[in-house]
């Protein structure tokens, strides 16, 4: 069994106009820079994505809605992202602002075969406006559905080319549930291993949910917000 | 009355928001505010900080030369690990959130009213920032604490009669500590617990547009 595609250009090839996508990271962190870069590239349009955030402006999903790719986006925060923020204030943007739990819920619910279920988070808010509420001892909780993608963009640090992946410190986050969540699921890694390699008890995303992996060409791995302590003399 | 700068202010908020803590806590603090508390840890207790994008065991801010772009907080800043540190996804971590098993979790407002209702997200049509983990936090966590200044910067009242602007959570918030105050919410209303040393009662009355119940002779915060 072998996943691996050659290239990021090759693994998003068959990407449609009008796709829905969901991308890996928080902020810019854990982010799959490469198959981003690609799709870029490509300049498919109409794509529907789902993730936490839209990173930076300039750099990320940020790419993206500057080339005017997005129709709609569903995440849990805009705040760091200008454009987005503007867009969305001049109403000339769809966006599903979910919290964040949900949307990790719904994605984890959407690979797991749960089609819908119930939370606390945002009982009696706007979210909750047109949804199902029920009570469970005494508390109202809202239903709601299992998220899923035509495509799931991740990116790990180490991966195999069964698809077994490992990611790193906090730049897991919601790369593992989105893997399950994608009818084509891609990966890009840091570092591209043979079989066997990986310790199998560290596995963190198993490899029956990834169609297609790649060897990440470059990261840049930039950081958003560096905070520092001075080394003490 | 004396006037703090606005950074006085928050470290007053974050020392006395620290008092809530207690021994082998798991907390989760939110952006602004609540990150300083970190720095005010009471000696000899030691809680465990989680970020919600998939880290218990949060550290300082890492020396200079040691920040790594894969280990940041929920507000996106490089942090450090401490020993017995672990890392998660967004779904485990709010699984923790929303099953209790996080005993406190600090938050800012916009907005605080009398039945403990919270707006913190978003000002139509000016602002729109997100909910992020909020709506989460505030439905799961135990003990949910607002830290905040206790007015608008141009001086408006943030502690309301009932909040204006959209809701982060229905009767969610427990406690409020602002420069001027602590402050319980109850059921019979909000309940003002302390007033710093530098102010009086019946300014931090003047400030809040809600109705104070002083069932007891407030305390002096400690600052």
């Amino acid at each position: 069994m072998n996943k691996t595609v050659t290239s990021a250009a090759a693994a998003v090839a068959d990407i449609p106009n009008g796709a829905t996508i969901m991308f890996g990271g928080f902020g810019i962190c854990g982010i799959p820079e490469n198959l981003i870069a690609a799709l870029v590239a490509r300049r498919v349009t109409g794509i529907h994505t789902i993730g936490n955030d839209m990173g930076i402006d300039g750099f990320g999903l940020g790419l993206m809605l500057e080339a005017g790719m997005i129709a709609s986006h569903t995440g849990s925060y805009v705040g760091d992202n200008k454009l987005l923020e503007s867009l969305l204030v001049s109403r000339s943007f769809t966006i599903n602002l979910i919290p964040q739990g949900t949307l990790a819920e719904r994605i984890r619910a959407a690979g797991a075969g749960i089609p819908a279920f119930y939370t606390p988070a945002g009982a009696g808010t706007q979210i909750a406006e047109g949804k199902e509420i029920r009570e469970f001892n005494g508390r109202p909780y809202l239903l709601e559905h299992a998220l899923h993608a035509d495509f799931a963009f991740v990116k790990a640090w180490r991966g195999d080319r069964m698809g077994n992946l490992v990611y790193r410190k906090t730049a897991r986050n919601f790369n593992p549930v989105m893997a399950t969540a994608a009818r084509v699921t891609i990966a890009e890694v840091e570092e591209l291993v043979e079989p066997g390699v990986l310790d199998p008890d560290a596995i963190h995303t198993p490899g029956i949910y990834v169609h297609r992996i790649i060897q990440g060409e470059r990261y840049e791995k930039r950081i958003e917000r560096r905070t520092v302590r001075k080394v003490p003399a | 009355m004396t006037h703090l700068t606005d950074q006085k202010k928050r470290e007053r908020i974050a020392r006395r928001a620290a008092l809530e803590l207690y021994d082998g806590a798991y907390v989760n603090l939110g952006i602004g505010i609540p990150t300083l508390i970190a720095n005010y840890v009471p000696a000899g207790i030691a809680v465990v900080c989680q970020a919600e994008n998939g880290m218990l065991g949060v550290g300082p801010y890492p020396f200079e030369g040691q920040e790594d772009a894969d280990l940041i907080n929920a507000g996106k800043e490089t942090v450090s690990e401490l020993p017995g540190c672990c890392y998660f996804s967004s779904a485990d971590s709010f699984a923790m959130i929303r099953g209790g098993h996080i005993a406190l979790s600090f938050l800012g407002a916009m907005e605080v009213d009398e039945l403990g209702n919270l707006a913190n997200w978003t000002i139509p049509g000016k602002l729109v920032k997100g909910m992020g983990g909020a709506m989460d936090l505030v439905a799961g966590a135990r003990r949910v604490v607002v830290t905040m200044e206790h007015t608008s910067k141009k001086g408006a009242p943030k502690i309301l009669h009932r909040c204006n602007l959209p809701f982060t959570g229905i009767a969610v918030v427990e406690t409020i500590i602002t420069d001027l105050a602590v402050i319980r919410v109850t059921k019979q209303g909000l309940v003002l617990e302390e007033v710093a040393p530098d102010t009086t009662v019946e300014h931090v009355q003047s400030a809040t547009e809600a109705a104070l119940l002083i069932p007891a002779p407030p305390r002096i915060m400690a600052v």
